[in-house]
């Protein structure tokens, strides 16, 4: 499980935070910090794995993180997750975020600190998409962009008055070229009768 | 990552055409929020920053209340608080207005309503019973997005009581048209089993409706679920293997749409995620093992790209591997996989690869040996998180003739460390090692010495106990123990000679407690001469309080003859008068001492750490303080367990039904169990430190107990070789000669790395043989077991007295720790005096029901025996006509009662375990069959059963210790519960000896249902009300009715009554009342009443766990039905 999600620049100045276990509020500074402490110490030739922050919990826990210029991407999980592929699920969010932040001079070589800062909400709803709750809900980057879409204002009122042309407006999309719902009747899960648990 | 943003970057143009506020970019930069990050950028000073963000929360707070704000505002004033919230400002005021926002507004204020919510609250917080309502109206939404905020948040935050009322919704949502709805459910549904198990229990069989959605997505966020009931109960799930084969074949086969791919590796998540599942369901289980080892070939065979996440699918594959019943092929390329990530000159690969190798050699200390050079060259690597690793690495190599070196090189990490965790982490583990392998009593002292110094005041408070444990108890031989002692006396005077001050505490009061106990030990040593080096500790400006007192005691000890008496005497004048009580009666302890000679001797006699302390738990020579006390008009003490009840018995007259009781319950668990008064009035001084230090407690120490050997050089062997800890004293030591050793060094080191220069090259060479010493292919046969070549130096004596577990909290015997049963003692009273209703004789029916389950038992067992027919394949010989016989050695007392199917724990070639059970109206009685199948008697058998849940008394007159050939011996326990679980599981170890063989030891578990434990409770409606308001423990469900045309609780509570022996009290109208009790003396109540077609109960019982359990098997037995 993902315990936290962390963004914060070279400064440690949080940039997005989001915890999925509760912490009190001091004690969400204090795992900041402490982090950044740990996260920035690194050298950027050094593996992106790190163990034991005392704080969030002790063996169990891992901080994986990656340095994008100016950010730290840093996710907390328990033994439960994979360390690379958490890894590469921080460049997903990277390259998600990348696509969605509309920078001022619409450059997506990089996503720079402030379009984060300024997005922020945008931020916590493309991750929403990612992590639901601690767990990672989708990996698939055109699912993501398309599920986020959805739910972009399309004019005042515009959705929640006609949700079905908003769906049907993201089916429309040239989006995936492969069709979305496809029918896996190959995979032929055999359901063993339902006893009893 | 290159091909998947431009894949997206591609889609881009579309996906900004459709944003039909092109300028919201450009209009964020110039918002209040964009003036308010501009503001702060701009700022330098920490200061300046908080007044900046205080203006800005003043105006925001004025402008949400203000009844103009318009919808838009609102949700621009929410990311503003949103925003000082992440900063770390406390924008409490304004989480009303982000609820009423997520309540009030259209879907995109929803939204920011929503996102403010689940940042800003927490599961605990009051406020979030006003978005109840919300929630269940969004849930039941036509539009989508609205049912996806609603099921985000809900995962998100809510918590066990608020479940059961979006439960039937979000249940609703696994069959939604749409996948994404479906997905969001599962995982929500995921964190409700997290949270609270038994209320989704019923929904099991849509989980694996989830399983099998058409969705990939879906499917794979079933899988979540299927991990984690797996974690807790691989048995339940072996069925499942086959389609998780399936399912992972399919997805290295590139079955799943293009879509799925990463990097074109197929949905790489998922086959982690696959992964993971099997290596539990193969663990230990050949049969299952055998099913997978196609996929797993497969998988390792496609998995042969360069890239990230293919190397965590291969990590994941290897474990997997490695984890379930070995095949050699599999085996011979998972460690060249494993070789692969070691030799990457990727450093995350490198860690994984030494994190894989770490895993693996406990069953494969041979791939150590093919690696050493890298190895060594990571214990220099630059990354500290390496040779962190690496030292762990190190650390399940280690043996006798190793552990200097290895030692060594984790002190010197140690040194250079800054972390708090690491080193607290590899203190705990040198001083294992330490203990373990100390080849000579100097290395011993001085590596302690170091422990003591670099661990300092983080370190586990246990290192130091059981050191000073060690020295105390000793060893085998009188005159070993003397000199350990001698050195560790000298050692320590020279370490207070030269620099004190720069111990840290706890060396210091290892150092003043071991002077104290040891000093007279060394004939050259004056007593006085150490009460000055003593004295000066106490005048170090550093020195805390606790260790002061420390101090005193020691000198307490010693103050012998005119000059140390002196010496006392101005300690004293200086610390009567001390602010700390502790001080000021050490000090006067140690005048009075002091002064009577005579009287020390006998309070603290010399060598007391031999003599077994006895302590009177009970408090008894206090009876006739406490009576007086009581007659002049003081309150009887009560535990805070009854204090607890007491208080919610008053809530339960507020009329606040719903009022938690979960944190009064845990808190009341938290207080029983830590100390008991006395100590804590007389540790003020020592609470500081022992409260922090005690929750990183216990988790340094490596678990290889139970660690069986399956692996060899020729991969799998079977289980003939014993394991166990007994086995290593007896071994002969197979030391190796110097010659033999040479050639298995020369041998091991071929594995040269070019780029080093010849001397450099040398010095690894060297430090290779020292540091894989002993891991040739002789020794690591014994080395699996943890047996070592070289006996355990340390090795503790057979303990006939009570200590180990109450190791960690011991003190120097003099300070005088007051164990805690009192506190139980108390609570059993209390229970007893609860129970005045209780019927002392039960009716005949109620004996009669207990037979008729008896015999439910025995069916249930049988299916569980049809079920899993792997447990009859691998006994190959056939149970049955045992059982016959098995059954004729029942114990006389219970032969006329009908008893429990007789079931298989476990057997080897010499031995099988069987058991049953039979119910008894004030307990259980588990009876356990010990049949020698071998042609030779079974000596000094000891049979060893414990259960966390269960208390076990062995009823049987003397326990058996010997068993003829071909006959079977009988254990009898008489078992109650402690504390109430679903399942309650007893574990148990049988050690024996062949006549000229070794000691062998075989384990098993058993699995008893909660349902076993529980009989009737007659009572009248009367009893049962003043009952009902005593206790503090409640659940609340609803449950299913169970409906046939008459009268459906009727029906029901009938079902309850025969399948789980519940008494019932009364039937009023729709209203039932039901009552029962777990053995022994453990009641709890039920209260049913039939509300819109569903049975809602009310469980209450004053022991923590039990309304939970229960409920359980009520929702199971009307399942059944």
């Amino acid at each position: 499980m993902i315990k936290a999600i962390l963004i914060f620049n070279n400064h440690g100045k949080p940039r997005l935070i989001r915890f999925y276990q509760y912490f009190a509020e001091d004690m969400q500074q204090q795992i900041i910090r402490e982090t950044f402490h740990l996260v920035s110490k690194r050298d950027d030739n050094v593996c992106n794995f790190l163990e034991g922050g005392s704080l969030i919990g002790g063996s169990d826990y891992k901080l994986i993180y990656r340095h994008y210029a100016t950010l730290y991407f840093v996710f907390c999980v328990d033994s439960s997750e994979s360390e690379l592929g958490i890894l590469d699920l921080i460049q997903v969010t990277f390259s998600l975020l990348q696509v969605f932040v509309e920078t001022l001079d619409k450059c997506f070589e990089n996503v720079c600190e402030l379009d984060l800062i300024f997005h922020m909400d945008k931020v916590h709803y493309i991750l929403q998409e990612v992590v639901m709750g601690g767990m990672v809900l989708e990996t698939n980057m055109n699912e993501i962009v398309a599920q986020v879409e959805v739910q972009k204002p399309h004019g005042e009122g515009g959705l929640s008055a006609a949700p079905a042309r908003a769906v049907s407006a993201v089916k429309n999309m040239n989006l995936p070229e492969i069709p979305r719902n496809i029918n896996i009747g190959d995979i032929n899960i055999k359901v063993p009768s339902l006893s009893p648990f | 990552m290159s091909d998947v943003v431009e894949k997206t970057l591609t889609a881009l143009p579309s996906l900004l055409s459709l944003d039909s506020q092109p300028g919201s970019a450009k209009l964020s930069s110039t918002s209040k929020l964009g003036n308010l990050i501009r503001g702060i950028t701009e700022l330098t000073s920490k200061h300046e920053e908080e007044k900046l963000i205080q203006r800005e929360l003043t105006s925001i707070k004025d402008q949400v209340s203000s009844p103009n704000t318009s919808m838009r505002q609102m949700k621009e004033l929410m990311v503003r608080a949103i925003y000082c919230e992440m900063l770390g400002y406390e924008a409490s005021f304004s989480y009303i207005h982000a609820i009423k926002l997520a309540q009030q507004g259209s879907v995109l204020d929803k939204r920011v309503g929503y996102l403010a919510v689940s940042l800003f609250l927490n599961e605990s917080h009051e406020l979030l019973l006003l978005l109840v309502n919300t929630v269940l109206k969004d849930l039941q939404s036509t539009n989508l997005i609205e049912v996806c905020m609603a099921l985000t948040v809900v995962s998100q935050m809510f918590p066990k009581d608020m479940i059961p009322a979006i439960l039937p919704l979000v249940e609703d949502k696994l069959n939604h048209p749409k996948e994404i709805i479906r997905r969001k459910a599962v995982l929500a549904l995921y964190k409700f089993y997290l949270i609270a198990p038994n209320q989704v229990q019923h929904i099991h069989n849509k989980f694996r409706k989830a399983l099998c959605d058409k969705d990939p997505g879906v499917m794979t966020a079933s899988l979540h679920i299927y991990l984690q009931l797996i974690k807790e109960n691989s048995e339940g799930y072996k069925d499942l293997t086959a389609s998780f084969v399936t399912i992972l074949k399919q997805v290295v086969g590139g079955k799943l749409p293009m879509d799925f791919n990463y990097h074109s590796v197929p949905a790489p998540w998922l086959q982690i995620q696959l992964l993971r599942i099997l290596s539990l369901l193969g663990k230990n289980d050949q049969s299952t093992s055998e099913i997978m080892y196609e996929v797993l070939d497969e998988s390792l065979r496609r998995a042969e790209m360069n890239h990230n996440i293919t190397y965590a699918i291969l990590y994941e594959c290897v474990k997997c591997i490695y984890t379930i019943q070995p095949k050699s092929e599999l085996l011979e390329k998972a460690a060249k996989c494993i070789g692969n990530f070691v030799l990457s000159p990727k450093i995350n690969l490198k860690y994984l690869g030494l994190k894989a190798l770490t895993y693996v050699v406990q069953q494969d200390p041979k791939l150590a040996l093919q690696h050493q050079m890298t190895i060594i060259e990571c214990l220099d690597h630059p990354d500290l998180i390496i040779k962190r690793e690496t030292l762990e690495l190190l650390f399940r190599i280690t043996n006798g003739q190793n552990v200097t070196v290895i030692v060594e090189k984790m002190l010197d990490f140690l040194r250079i460390s800054k972390d708090d965790y690491t080193t607290i982490d590899l203190v705990g583990k040198v001083a294992e090692l330490a203990e373990k392998y100390a080849p000579d009593n100097e290395w011993f002292i001085e590596t302690m010495n170091t422990v003591f110094s670099l661990g300092g005041d983080m370190m586990q408070p246990d290192i130091p106990n059981s050191f000073l444990k060690l020295l105390s108890e000793g060893f085998d031989s009188d005159e070993e123990d003397r000199k350990l002692r001698l050195f560790a006396v000298d050692s320590y005077v020279s370490l207070l000679q030269s620099e004190p001050n720069k111990l840290p505490q706890r060396f210091l009061q290892v150092i003043s407690w071991v002077l104290g106990e040891y000093s007279h030990l060394s004939a050259e040593l004056e007593p006085a001469t150490v009460m000055t080096l003593l004295s000066k500790l106490l005048d170090l400006k550093h020195t805390s309080s606790e260790t002061k007192s420390w101090v005193l005691m020691a000198m307490t000890k010693l103050c012998e003859g005119g000059v140390a008496i002196s010496v006392a005497q101005d300690i004293y004048e200086t610390h009567s008068s001390s602010m700390d009580t502790v001080l000021r009666q050490r000090a006067q302890e140690l005048q009075h001492l002091s002064q009577d000679s005579e009287l020390r001797g006998r309070v603290l006699p010399r060598d007391a750490g031999l003599m077994p302390l006895e302590v009177d738990s009970s408090l008894s020579f206090l009876d006739g303080f406490v009576s007086e006390a009581l007659a002049a008009g003081a309150a009887p003490y009560k535990p805070p367990h009854q204090r607890q009840e007491e208080l919610a018995q008053a809530k339960a007259l507020s009329l606040e039904p719903y009022s938690l009781s979960l944190p009064i319950s845990m808190s009341s668990c938290s207080i029983a169990d830590r100390q008991s008064p006395t100590l804590m009035s007389m540790s003020s001084g020592l609470s500081g430190d022992s409260t922090d230090l005690s929750h990183k407690g216990g988790s340094t120490t490596l678990k290889l107990d139970g660690v069986k050997r399956v692996w060899g050089r020729e991969g799998y062997l079977a289980q003939r070789e014993p394991v166990e800890e007994t086995a290593q004293v007896e071994v002969p030591s197979p030391l190796r000669s110097p010659s033999q050793q040479a050639e298995a060094d020369s041998t091991q080191s071929q594995t040269p790395t070019p780029t080093v220069t010849p001397e450099l090259e040398q010095d690894k060479q060297q430090l290779a043989s020292s540091l894989f010493v002993g891991l040739g292919s002789q020794s690591s046969v014994c080395l699996m077991g943890k047996s070592d070549p070289t006996p355990q130096r340390f090795r503790r004596k057979a303990q006939g007295r009570a200590s180990s577990s109450g190791a960690s909290e011991k003190t120097p015997t003099s300070l005088g720790s007051t164990p805690s049963p009192v506190d139980n003692l108390l609570c059993n009273s209390l229970l007893d005096s609860n129970l005045v209703s209780e019927p002392t004789n039960q009716t005949p029916q109620a004996s009669q029901s207990l037979d008729t389950t008896n015999g439910n038992c025995h069916e249930e067992l049988t299916d569980v025996k049809e079920n899993n027919p792997s447990l009859i394949h691998n006994n190959e010989e056939p149970d049955k006509p045992k059982d016959l016989c098995l059954s004729s050695h029942l114990p006389t007392e219970l032969s006329g009662l009908s008893h429990s199917e007789i079931t298989p724990l476990c057997s080897n070639q010499s031995v099988n375990l069987s058991a049953c059970h039979v119910q008894k109206e004030d307990s259980l009685q588990l009876v356990i069959f010990i049949f020698n199948s071998s042609d030779s008697a079974l000596q000094q058998m000891q049979l060893q059963v414990d259960s966390g849940e269960l208390k076990l008394s062995l009823i049987t007159d003397s326990p058996v210790e010997e068993v003829r050939s071909h006959s079977v011996a009988v254990c009898h326990y008489s078992v109650t519960v402690k504390r109430p679980s679903v399942h309650v599981e007893v574990l148990g170890m049988l050690s024996y000896q062949l006549p000229g063989g070794t000691p062998q030891t075989i384990q098993f578990s058993h699995k008893l249902p909660l349902t076993t434990f529980i009989r009737p409770l007659t009572l009248s409606t009367e009893e049962y009300g003043s009952m009902w308001l005593a206790f503090s423990q409640d659940t609340k469900q609803n449950l299913t009715l169970i409906n046939d045309d008459q009268d459906p609780l009727t029906t029901t509570l009938n079902v309850l009554k025969k399948k789980l022996q519940l008494h019932v009290v009364e039937i009023i109208g729709v209203e039932g009342i039901v009552a029962c009790q777990l053995v022994q003396d453990q009641p709890c109540l039920m209260h049913c009443r039939v509300h819109a077609g569903t049975l809602a109960v009310w469980l209450r019982s004053p022991v923590p766990d039990l309304p939970d359990c229960l409920l359980y098997h009520c929702q199971r037995a009307l399942q059944e039905h």
